[in-house]
């Protein structure tokens, strides 16, 4: 049975894109069939997130006008053959995606797949709205700061009333991803704490990707992390997440890249 | 003031930001749904107001303060002057 997930969050440039390729990937780096979905239209980025974008013939939008069939759509990792991308639209029309159309692509994707991760919009306009819709669960990517976790709250709160389980009156599940984390400076008093933003949004915790170099080295070559640099600490936080995302129970760790002077001495070449 | 000595006492803020949201989170929760409230407040105390005296609709401030448990709806009217009838 294929699992729909949206990775959003309200605010802009919280990390959900990064979130949705570092998932993915990790998923799919366990065996599982996965396909992410960029519902951004007008301001695609996960093409260039996961090193496709100059791959991409067709998107989401060309298969809901039937000017393409989705498998034309698809497009297939290099790295792993279980991980495909549905590109989003570039056009400026977002009035393009409808939400019969959004339905039956997602019906389809459902039949292919073992995961279908949507990678939302920030904001919460139509876009946000129709990635959410049809969801089993939601990632909600939020950074230790005010405005994120007040932005997670509103979206948190139309999990709960616009998407198709709400109407039903199902519950979607729902899971915090804390990202851009630094647990020194939390100590220091000086950012929330996991425990401050646990307390205040009351959804349970996937995952604490921590602040790290890793992230920005990933997306200049257009590899996931989780593929890019498999035992940097975002990736092991990525890949925790995943784990905990398919039912095993992991203890909660922030991962460090932080190395001893023997291991910076030695460590560092062997790895 | 400000100072090289502030570097010093610097004041950790992160529980300032996570009581800052507690409150206004407490309050947005509540108003879900409820986005025009401070307008239809207003706009039918003025007709109420405006029912017994004439009142000039750049007068009127409206304020809203949220704090802990409650929020404090403030309304000023300022009232053209009332002519006082001379008592024979």
């Amino acid at each position: 049975m294929a699992k729909v997930v949206v990775v959003t969050s309200g605010k802009g440039g919280v990390g959900k894109t990064t979130s949705t390729a570092a998932l993915g990937a990790a998923l799919a780096q366990n065996g599982e069939r996965v396909v992410v979905v960029d519902f951004d239209v007008g301001l695609r980025n996960l093409d260039l997130i996961m090193g496709a974008e100059r791959r991409v013939v067709f998107d989401m939008i060309n298969v809901i006008q039937g000017d393409a069939k989705l498998t034309q759509a698809l497009i297939r990792d290099k790295r792993l053959e279980n991980l495909m991308l549905l590109p989003a639209s570039q056009t400026r029309d977002k009035d393009a995606l409808t939400s019969e159309g959004v339905a039956k692509v997602i019906a389809e994707l459902r039949e292919k797949f073992d995961w279908v991760l949507c990678d939302s919009p920030a904001g919460i306009e139509r876009g946000a709205s129709l990635a959410m819709h049809h969801a089993d669960i939601a990632i909600v990517v939020t950074n230790p700061e005010v405005s994120s976790v007040r932005d997670s709250d509103r979206i948190i709160g139309m999990l709960d009333s616009k998407t198709e389980r709400a109407e039903r009156g199902e519950r979607i599940e729902k899971h915090l991803l804390l990202t851009r984390y630094d647990p020194v400076r939390a100590e220091r008093g000086d950012m929330l704490k996991v425990e401050d933003v646990l307390d205040i949004l009351s959804i349970p915790l996937l995952g604490i990707i921590p602040e790290s170099q890793e992230v920005l080295r990933a997306s200049n070559v257009g590899s996931p992390v989780t593929l890019n640099a498999p035992i940097s600490a975002p990736a092991r936080a990525y890949l925790d997440a995943v784990r905990r995302l398919r039912g095993e129970t992991v203890d909660m760790t922030v991962p460090s890249d932080k190395v001893g002077l023997v291991a910076r001495l030695f460590g560092r070449r062997a790895a | 003031m400000s100072g090289i000595f502030d570097l010093f006492k610097r004041r950790p803020t992160a529980n300032v930001a996570r009581e800052r949201l507690q409150i206004l989170l407490s309050h947005e929760r509540a108003s879900v749904g409820q986005e025009g409230l401070v307008a239809t407040l207003r706009e039918e105390i003025l007709a109420v107001i405006a029912k017994h005296i004439p009142v000039d609709r750049d007068q009127v401030q409206v304020k809203l303060e949220r704090s802990g448990e409650s929020s404090i709806l403030e309304i000023d009217v300022t009232m053209p002057p009332v002519r006082v009838r001379a008592v024979a």
